[in-house]
């Protein structure tokens, strides 16, 4: 019944999306309103409730294991503990599309009852627009990845899910990084309105940033946690692997972020309006080939659920309709946008510039890569692309943009003179030198390392500088956020760097009462016994780790599943101020040996720190910048108000 | 640029931006050229080896009764055969992924020693039915099984 409830919740909220659509499109074309085009508010708020509707009917079935459902008897078993039985609802791919979908119509729901900024028209044909994405994604979800599909006779037991995913990382890394992909189809949206009612402007520029900041936030969020989900759940020491489905969700930060400083631009300055306009579109296209590289089963992974090419077509379907159309719209209008206001090379627009070329390159490189293995097979050679490719060459780019992003904020608008600012300019390349030789002389680490760890060090110094000067009290929120995020940037890439040139790693069979040395630790093996939890058995090795003041036990273990019958290895950490001890149990290796693989990585937990204080600095801006918008609301309408007055009493 | 019309200013940000895109492109071509691991199944190293210490990926199935561990006890030594009973000696150090038996499909990174040992640095073994290497699609359980009875035939 509940599932039957979520299916008709879900059709009716494809005919709302319909309506919100028509109801759009007719209040797009101009002043004169028919009735129907007032339908459209309503239409997308009433659509979202009937989403969450049938998202709720989904973790409802999940949560009691309703086995009568196709989904739930695929992916689910009712042995698991109840917070795995929920988040294994979206940890599918039919559960993940409605998960997306339910995002986008909240997404318009938002748009209709929060958008007060732009007018009415350009209200209406965003959601227009935000509606016609939504159908596409209807259509896929009930004709081609229903849900909610009955199994008759129902199933005795659950198929269970993947082991790797039952953990708290699936509860928050896919919704996260949805909000996040999701979230920029108001950009989509937005630029697609700007470009049907020719308003490319400031006023676009601020209306749009609130959004793109929120979902830039949530999208910087998902990606930290995914990556320190990998880190400790697939036990390989590692926190990106450059695997297709990271570039899926880095590439769209890549853009997301490229957007957020060229909206800085059009705000500030009413310059870089088409160029502006293209990322909008840009940004969101890279969401849905994020989705489309995921979903379609075209590449391997846990993220992989199933492998069907009939969805992989209907979404590169889709992917073309909007990019197309999206790309065909730009190239009709932008032509006409008025031209964005001047400025010189050397201003806070021309860093800017340089900050999003870099960007877009980096995106290019990361897109060509993630491609070329699935082109090289479509041509008969099947290759796989890897770190010694992206990490020199995204370098390549990476290094130029973090130096001007050490200066970059110090400019001025519209021009500026190197002499204003050679004080803070000789500071950033004194600490730069300092840092890269202090590195070289006392570490011996790798030439990318090296660079990076310099480079953390003098960003970390230079993220401030725009203090000089300043009364801190009376800085602005907006301004404390980016001071901030770039002091994230140097705080990750510190992680980064430290981790690559200074992780030492052990890998050993011992017996029980062996001690290993690992960086400044000893680790001595105790006893290797099982234990069992509420859905596996494990083999729990005791790792006592003594130096530096610790004296602790370690327990990694090695567990069993029965549904489905899978192995995971769990990693155990020690996490301290100055970095991490990563313990693996492997395999009895024969003479009452077990091994073992540790690692002591240095400051690897600055990486996601750093990521922390980037989503951080993203919410003080858009903190900032809507008290800012408020008040500048407040103040036009006391304008507003006087003028009135005046009017009012020169007419008596 | 403050010279500049504005139709003008947009020009040169628009070919900055251009010559930078194709910079990268370039740059991603030849790093592409250069740093892509190359897929070899057991026959083709036979037909045509890659040459000694270069970066490649081995993908086939892990032969029935070649599994052993040296005796460092971290080190795995086995067999990589294909769909036509070629075989490749492989040697691991480290700890295997679960679900690495004999058997198995298996992907390994890593290079051809001169000896014609394949080292490898990672191992990606099969997880579960729905979730196969990619690279071993085209080799089914059935198919595999067949090869590895006829090498054991031999």
């Amino acid at each position: 019944m509940i599932a039957e409830i979520g299916l008709a919740a879900l059709w009716l909220a494809a005919g709302l999306c319909l309506l919100q659509f028509i109801a759009g499109a007719i209040g797009a074309r101009g002043d004169e309103q028919g009735p129907v085009s007032a339908l459209v508010r309503p239409a997308a708020i009433v659509q979202a409730l009937l989403l969450v509707v049938s998202f709720v009917c989904l973790l409802w079935v999940f949560a009691v294991t309703d086995l009568s459902v196709a989904l739930v008897a695929a992916n689910s078993h009712a042995d698991k503990p109840l917070v795995y039985r929920i988040s294994g609802a979206w940890g599918n791919h039919e559960g993940s599309m409605l998960l997306w979908v339910t995002i986008l119509g909240l997404c318009s729901a938002l748009i209709a009852s929060l958008e007060r900024r732009m007018d009415a028209r350009f209200v209406k044909t965003a959601l227009a627009a935000q509606g016609f994405v939504a159908l596409g994604f209807f259509a896929f979800l009930l004709l081609s990845s229903n849900p909610f599909a009955r199994l008759n006779p129902p199933a005795e037991f659950g198929a269970g899910l993947n082991p790797l995913l039952q953990d708290i990382g699936l509860a928050l890394h896919p919704p996260t990084l949805y909000v996040g992909y999701v979230g920029l189809s108001v950009a989509f949206s937005f630029v697609v309105a700007g470009l049907v009612t020719r308003q490319a402007g400031p006023e676009l520029a601020r209306a749009m940033r609130p959004w793109v900041l929120a979902a830039w936030i949530s999208l910087t969020l998902g990606i930290a946690a995914g990556s320190y989900w990998a880190y400790y759940e697939l036990g390989w020491g590692g926190w990106w692997f450059w695997d297709p489905v990271e570039n899926a969700s880095l590439m769209p930060w890549l853009a997301a972020t490229a957007l957020l400083h060229s909206i800085g631009v059009l705000a500030a300055r009413d310059a870089l309006r088409t160029w502006t306009i293209m990322l909008g579109v840009v940004a969101f296209s890279m969401s849905m080939v994020g989705t489309f590289l995921v979903r379609s089963g075209i590449l391997t992974s846990v993220h992989a659920f199933a492998v069907d090419p009939e969805r992989g077509a209907f979404i590169l379907g889709l992917l073309t309709i909007y990019i197309g159309g999206a790309f065909a719209l730009f190239a009709l209008r932008a032509g006409a946008l008025a031209e964005g206001k001047r400025f010189v090379a050397l201003s806070r627009e021309g860093a800017l510039v340089f900050n999003n070329v870099m960007l877009s390159a980096i995106l290019a490189v990361v897109l060509l890569g993630t491609l070329y293995p699935l082109l090289s097979e479509a041509l008969g050679t099947r290759v796989s692309i890897g770190p010694p490719y992206y990490n020199p060459v995204t370098a390549v780019f990476a290094v130029p943009m973090l130096l001007v992003l050490a200066v970059g904020p110090l400019l001025r608008w519209r021009r500026d003179r190197i002499s204003r600012i050679a004080a803070p300019l000789v500071l950033v390349g004194v600490v730069l030198a300092a840092s890269v030789i202090a590195v070289v002389a006392f570490s011996g680490a790798g030439v990318l390392p090296t660079i990076g760890l310099a480079l953390a060090v003098t960003l970390a110094v230079a993220s401030w500088l725009p203090l000089m000067g300043r009364n801190p009290r009376r800085v602005p929120l907006a301004l404390w956020g980016s001071m901030l995020a770039h002091f994230g940037v140097a705080v990750s890439l510190a992680g980064m760097a430290s981790e690559s040139a200074f992780s030492t790693e052990r890998l050993v069979a011992v017996r029980s009462g062996d001690t290993v040395e690992v960086g400044p630790f000893t680790a001595t093996l105790g006893a290797v016994e099982p234990v069992a939890g509420p859905n596996w058995t494990a083999l729990e090795a005791r790792i006592a780790i003594a130096g530096e003041g610790v004296d602790t036990v370690l327990r990694p273990q090695s567990r069993t599943f029965t549904d489905p019958p899978q192995n995971t290895s769990e990693a155990a950490l020690l996490t301290r101020w100055n970095g991490q001890l990563y313990a693996i149990l492997g395999d009895a290796a024969g003479e009452g040996r077990w091994q073992l693989r540790l690692w002591w990585k240095p400051f690897v937990t600055l990486i996601w720190y750093g990521g922390v204080l980037i989503a951080l600095g993203g919410l003080l801006a858009l903190l900032g910048h809507l008290r800012s918008g408020v008040r500048r609301a407040r103040i036009g309408e006391a304008i507003a108000q006087r003028r009135a007055d005046r009017e009012s009493e020169a007419a008596a | 640029m403050s010279g500049l019309a504005p139709k003008h200013q947009r020009l040169v940000l628009v070919s900055v931006a251009m010559v930078v895109l194709i910079v990268a492109g370039l740059l991603a071509a030849w790093g592409l050229r250069s740093q892509a691991d190359y897929f070899y199944l057991p026959e083709d190293i036979a037909a045509k080896p890659p040459e000694p210490g270069r970066a490649i990926r081995l993908g086939g199935m892990v032969q029935r009764g070649s599994l052993r561990t040296l005796p460092d006890g971290v080190t795995i030594a086995f067999n990589v055969t294909g769909r036509e009973g070629n075989a490749v000696p492989v040697t691991y150090r480290g700890i295997v992924p679960d679900l690495f038996v004999e058997g198995s499909g298996v992907i390994a990174n890593g290079r051809l020693m001169p000896g014609g040992t394949f080292e490898a640095e990672t191992l990606l073994a099969k997880h579960d039915e729905n979730y196969t290497p990619r690279e071993l699609e085209g080799l089914s359980d059935a198919e595999a099984h067949e090869v590895l009875e006829k090498s054991v035939d031999q």
